[in-house]
């Protein structure tokens, strides 16, 4: 049975298990002298019936959806010649494939018999497998209602049920959070370590070259691969400083003369044209880094005449740098302006009573009073210029150069798990796996940041309330 | 003794005076150019691309005297659609300007006249003949799809022509069209009509937006309900304790979490686990949700904060049960808030690029998607890959897409801030 026609008919028994819940609960109501002397309104009977006739039928919908088709794949495995199920996992996926080419008439021209039998097999297998799902889940949903129905008695606690439902739904909701952490997590975790029964963990992290090689096949040999990631570390911290070098004076200086100079037209003027920045996709700035920024910046190196003592590239690690820096601005000048905020006004007022001029009121109480806020947004600022991927991707290159001369190209972490994984790539060669320690380090190097740095921002921003 | 301790306190105040004055005015200085740098940056930023993007949205056509001629088509019946998929369009086109230019008649010369009108000229011709099979046999002014060297050469002719791969030949050819103009620009439909394609001319962005769109839909209805559902749950229900805590700390730490790593995530559990198709615009819509949901629950949060106890009390009071007192009060107070906050989230899924890339979303679309469970790519990604792209007339495109991409988050964005503002209440 088609899925769609299989939603449509459990929305209409949905509805009609919490009418029938409902009418019920009021025909019931009757013989005990009205509504009132139900324990719970209609509406929760009603709702209740409705509950027990979905959640169980999801449940089973669920549980099918994510694993019918590994077995039905299975079943036809099963069923072809020995010589092809002895195949390697790779060309059993691409037979597979082939398989469901044909049984979807995808396919044009002659296919070998064993397939034609496979397609036909995999098509009557779908059949069966969606016409006894939807049988199954309309049967669950009809007991479910036939039994709520029965149950149904003035004296039920339908409300407690139904209030306990809803507080269990939430929670899961917000489970999601704990889900997602454990999914990216548990993710970058296992290929990491698949990675690293590859490649030892010692290369990994102090190796000073970076070469992944693609081996197309298993026995073809395509050079040294070498996964010392040192390069594109470097690579990372040289970018996130040019950028801090750019965003933190300039964050920093706009927070503070906007909060503390600028007049109340102007600040309002300005702060929203400044956040405008924040909200450009970074793929824009990609583009105007690698289009404008990034020609323009080795034009001036040559004309310095830089180019006779360094390196001087059209992919600059000092061009992603400075439009990076730019993106970040607006980033650190709203936390910051927050923290400067939070400090009373009472501290600026006595300064100023004893005399300082504003900039000495800034530079001597404000910011002293506010620099465990200001460090914070920083290191939330130097997590989001780590793992900012599209301005380097399109404009710091894919060399993984290990220099600290910003005009040369570099690569980043970022980079290089974009590059590898952009494309089709067969999913156990150690290039794809290095991918994902990359981002584990990645992730662990973010999270350490965030964390500690929006402790430092509570903290602070208790410590004035 | 020494000069200054001679002095009094107030003759040492007075010396220092200009100083600190001086001091006071550098730093207001500074303060006014680290602003100005922001907004010169984004002052730059609007016009590189507005300048780069405006010639997109008009399109170079030319004027040619093409003849339906049935022989040089190979059709005999123009309703019948198996000829018409197969007819010679291109000869005709080629007739028409060999005979524009009668002198040309070497092989390499004429490869080179015929470079000059879109292969997407066939198409329409094609089309044309379709719609109205009397056109065979006739002669017809037509203008046609001008290829995009020639698009690029006429767009900016008038102040430093930008010739790039075309020959001299090529720039004799069009100065003599364009003299007689026989050469126009239009405005460029096919951009906002069509899908993407290899061929500058011809690529459009529609594909792309319908991409965005469908992702984006399902990114909202995923993200909204079970963001809500997560804030009501923390604000109302959960009893602050270690697990609450934990759940927070996780929230927050997933708001910073770089988007790459989401991509791994898709990757990873979407593709690979769970045996999903790349490249459609449902498994987009899932990593996308996950990564807007801190964004929407801390939003929401913030808006159910807002609504004042004494309405909780009051409901509670004439005996509604906590659920009653949730759906039906606090949450119908608290919604324009968290729309607010829906629509950031929004805007910010429209503008992301790296995770997509990771799922496949990356690949090379012509046809427009119709579901959600369709290839396609979306409307950043249509970006970086057009930016990639050696043509002049792709970053000419790929500037315009930008505009398209910036009017929509800027509409998004206007939209929350009225929407805010609106529908706010004061306590």
């Amino acid at each position: 049975m088609d899925i769609t026609i299989l939603m449509i008919l459990m929305g209409m028994m949905i509805i009609s298990a919490y009418v029938l819940g409902r009418g019920r609960s009021i025909s019931l109501a009757k013989n005990v002298g009205g509504v009132a002397n139900l324990n719970s309104l209609p509406f929760y009977y009603g709702t209740l019936t409705a509950l027990w006739a979905a959640l169980p039928a999801l449940a089973v919908l669920g549980i099918w959806s994510v694993f019918h088709t590994s077995i039905i794949e299975g079943i036809v495995v099963q069923q072809m010649p020995e010589d092809i199920r002895n195949l390697s996992k790779e060309e059993l996926g691409l037979i597979l494939n082939k398989v469901y080419n044909v049984a979807h008439q995808q396919h044009i021209g002659e296919v070998p018999g064993f397939i034609l039998e496979s397609a036909n097999a995999l098509t009557r297998f779908e059949n069966y497998s969606a016409w006894l799902v939807s049988v199954v889940v309309l049967l669950l949903m009809m007991v479910g209602i036939a039994v709520t129905w029965l149950r149904i008695n003035p004296q039920l606690t339908a409300r407690i049920r139904v209030e306990n439902g809803f507080r269990y739904a939430l929670l899961a909701c917000s489970c999601l959070a704990i889900l997602t952490t454990l999914g990216i997590l548990f993710s970058v975790l296992f290929e990491s370590i698949r990675f690293f029964k590859a490649v030892p963990i010692s290369e990994f992290l102090f190796g000073l070259e970076w070469s992944p090689q693609n081996a197309l096949r298993v026995d073809q040999v395509t050079g040294e691969s070498s996964f010392g990631a040192i390069p594109l570390f470097a690579g990372t911290l040289l970018i996130a400083l040019i950028a801090m070098l750019v965003a933190v004076p300039t964050g920093l200086m706009s927070a503070i003369y906007l909060s503390e100079y600028a007049p109340e037209r102007a600040r309002s003027l300005i702060k929203p044209l400044l956040e405008i920045l924040a909200g450009i996709p970074t793929v824009v700035y990609g583009f105007v880094a690698a289009l404008t920024v990034a020609p323009f910046v080795r034009d001036v190196a040559i004309a310095l005449g830089l180019n006779e003592y360094i390196t001087v590239t059209s992919e600059s690690a000092l061009a992603a740098g400075l439009v990076m820096g730019v993106m970040i601005i607006p980033f650190v000048s709203s936390l910051s302006d927050d923290v400067i905020n939070a400090v009373p006004q009472s501290l600026r007022d006595g300064a100023l009573g004893l005399g300082s001029t504003q900039s000495e009121v800034i530079k001597k109480v404000v910011i002293p009073a506010a620099l465990p806020g200001i460090v914070g947004s920083i290191l939330l600022a130097v997590s989001r210029a780590i793992g900012e991927t599209m301005i380097v991707v399109m404009a710091a290159g894919l060399a993984a150069n290990l220099t600290a001369n910003p005009l040369d190209s570099v690569s980043t972490v970022t980079v290089q798990i974009v590059t590898l994984l952009v494309g089709d790539q067969e999913f156990d060669s150690p290039k794809t796996l290095a991918a994902f320690a990359l981002g584990l380090m990645l992730f662990l190097v973010t999270l350490v940041l965030n964390y500690v740095s929006l402790h430092v921002v509570k903290k602070y921003r208790e410590q004035y309330e | 003794m020494n000069n200054s301790d001679s002095m009094s306190v107030a003759e040492r105040v007075e010396k220092n005076l200009a100083k600190r004055y001086r001091a006071e005015k550098r730093f207001r200085i500074f303060g006014m150019i680290s602003v100005s740098i922001g907004i010169i940056a984004l002052i730059g930023l609007f016009t590189q691309i507005i300048s780069n993007g405006a010639g997109a949205f008009f399109q170079t056509y030319v004027k040619l005297d093409i003849t339906f001629d049935a022989d040089e088509l190979g059709i005999s019946d123009p309703t019948d659609p198996d000829q018409l998929m197969i007819g010679n369009y291109d000869g005709i086109v080629r007739d028409a300007l060999r005979e524009r230019f009668p002198s040309v008649t070497k092989r390499r010369e004429k490869r080179d006249l015929y470079s000059l009108v879109s292969i997407g000229a066939s198409y329409r011709l094609q089309s044309d003949l379709r719609q109205n099979p009397q056109l065979l046999g006739t002669t017809q002014t037509l203008w046609v799809l001008a290829d995009d060297d020639v698009d690029v050469y006429f767009k900016s002719r008038e102040d430093e022509p930008f010739i790039g791969r075309l020959n001299d030949l090529q720039v004799e050819w069009i100065e003599s069209l364009a003299k007689s103009n026989e050469l126009k620009t239009k405005f460029n439909t096919i951009f906002f009509t069509s899908g993407d394609s290899a061929e500058p001319e011809q690529a459009g962005i529609l594909g792309a937006l319908l991409g965005s769109l469908l992702t984006l839909l399902v990114t909202l209805l995923l993200s909204f309900p079970i963001g809500v559902a997560a804030a009501i749950y923390l604000e109302e229900y959960a009893k602050s304790n270690k697990f609450t805590d934990f759940i927070e700390v996780n929230i927050n730490n997933l708001a910073a979490v770089p988007s790459v790593i989401f991509g791994l995530l898709g990757l990873a559990i979407f593709l690979n686990f769970f045996n999903m198709p790349r490249s459609i615009p449902l498994v987009g819509g899932f990593v996308l949700t996950l990564m807007t949901l801190p964004t929407i629950i801390i939003s929401s949060r913030a808006a159910i904060k807002a609504v004042p106890p004494s309405i909780r009390q009051a409901a509670l009071g004439m005996g509604a049960s906590k659920m009653q007192m949730i759906l039906h009060h606090v949450l119908p107070l608290a919604l324009p808030g968290m729309l607010t906050g829906a629509i950031i989230g929004m805007a910010q899924a429209l503008g992301e690029t790296a995770p997509l890339l990771m799922i496949g979303m990356v690949a090379f679309i012509v046809e427009l998607p119709g579901s959600v469970a369709d290839p396609a790519t979306v409307l950043p990604v249509q970006i970086f890959l057009w930016a990639d792209s050696p043509e002049r007339a792709f970053t000419e495109r790929t500037s315009a897409a930008i505009m398209v991409l910036l009017a929509f988050l800027i509409t998004m964005n206007t939209f929350a801030i009225w929407l805010r503002k609106k529908l706010e209440r004061r306590w």
